[in-house]
């Protein structure tokens, strides 16, 4: 079995969760830039990141042969803070050169605030106008369907955007319908309670189809499942899938999306 | 997936026992001292979206527990979520 892991926080992994990912089959990870679990003081606290995700974590993933790409932004988490917000939108540009960076992400909504809009409309159009793929979050539990509407129509109020150009992340199946319909791509990911379970993941594929769609475990320093795609796969076996079926959506599907930005570069064998 | 009796081989056992566990927890807030809480509402609602018979109870269930408001708040006063909207006047 091979896969991609399009939405990992490796920064918070141990070089374990590299070796046992490699050993599953994993071909290439993706890591968006995310909240550290605290509010960093400052934006060196962001640059310092950035050189982290550009820099020390694709040395780290090719320890184990493992490709590394990022996405750069500063997260919803963190978008109250205007002056800050902007500070760090200043400094991405410096980092988007970078060979490992495949678009802006993971940004999107956290509460669905008023700052967090205008921060997300920011990160948009930086995106916009550096023709970067963008990999949206979408928020938690009780604000997610709500989160996804308001980041729906933003995205789909700015006619630079193409849809086929944005992955929206952390869709149920509340909201995969209302992704999927307006022509963005959808990432459903594996979390115990939190998010969709691989049962209700395959259930999604089994009502929406393989188009547009991925899964990601987006392991991070929370409780997480760094395997949580291998796992899926093996249920999707167990309920009758055939390879070809689990090989698009885990392998196939994140290097069409992927591809899309030319720093990416297809695994060997696909 | 379509054959009913390779759903319940696989799954039947599994979904016994969140129920059971599901039931478990009810009885625990029965026995807990008096009082409301936004949260245990809003899961009583969404249990109400198992029993219409109708498809597309797991979409239903989030739902119920969701902000079904359209603009945005003026200002996040917390990072975290809970899984249930506690209602315009104290979100």
């Amino acid at each position: 079995m091979r896969y991609i892991e399009p939405h990992a926080h490796m920064v918070s992994r141990t070089t374990d969760d590299y070796q046992a990912m490699t050993m599953a089959g994993c071909q290439a990870v993706s890591e968006p830039a995310f909240w550290a679990g605290f509010d960093r003081s400052s934006v060196q606290g962001f640059y310092d990141y950035f050189c982290q995700l550009t820099q020390h974590e694709p040395r780290r993933a090719s320890m184990f042969g493992l490709p590394h790409y990022t996405w750069l932004c500063i997260n919803p988490k963190e978008s109250e803070d205007l002056k800050l917000a902007d500070e760090v939108l200043d400094i991405i540009p410096e980092f988007m050169g970078s060979p490992n960076v495949l678009g802006i992400g993971e940004i999107g909504l956290n509460k669905n605030s008023r700052n967090e809009m205008v921060v997300l409309e920011k990160h948009i159009d930086l995106a916009a106008s550096n023709g970067q793929l963008i990999l949206v979050h979408t928020p938690h539990l009780e604000d997610k369907c709500k989160g996804t509407r308001l980041i729906l129509d933003v995205l789909k109020s700015d006619n630079r955007i193409k849809p086929e150009r944005c992955i929206i992340d952390h869709v149920e199946e509340h909201t995969v319908g209302m992704v999927l319909d307006e022509g963005f791509w959808a990432g459903m990911t594996l979390y115990p309670e939190t998010k969709c379970t691989s049962n209700r993941a395959i259930d999604i594929l089994e009502l929406y189809g393989s188009e547009r769609i991925w899964m990601n475990s987006a392991c991070d320093w929370g409780i997480s499942v760094p395997l949580a795609v291998p796992r899926a796969v093996q249920e999707m076996k167990r309920r009758g899938s055939d390879t070809g079926q689990i090989d698009k959506v885990v392998y196939q599907n994140p290097i069409e999306f992927m591809s899309q930005s030319p720093r990416f570069i297809a695994p060997e064998g696909q | 997936m379509a054959d009913l009796k390779k759903i319940l081989d696989l799954y039947f056992l599994d979904a016994r026992a969140r129920l059971i566990d599901i039931a478990a927890f009810m009885d625990r807030v029965d026995r807990s001292d008096d009082g409301d809480d936004f949260r245990y509402d809003a899961f009583c609602a969404a249990l109400k979206a198992l029993e219409n018979g109708k498809p597309d109870r797991a979409g239903k269930v989030l739902l119920a527990f969701s902000d079904p408001t359209d603009e945005p708040i003026p200002v996040a006063t917390t990072k975290a979520a809970c899984g249930a909207w506690p209602g315009a006047d104290n979100a």
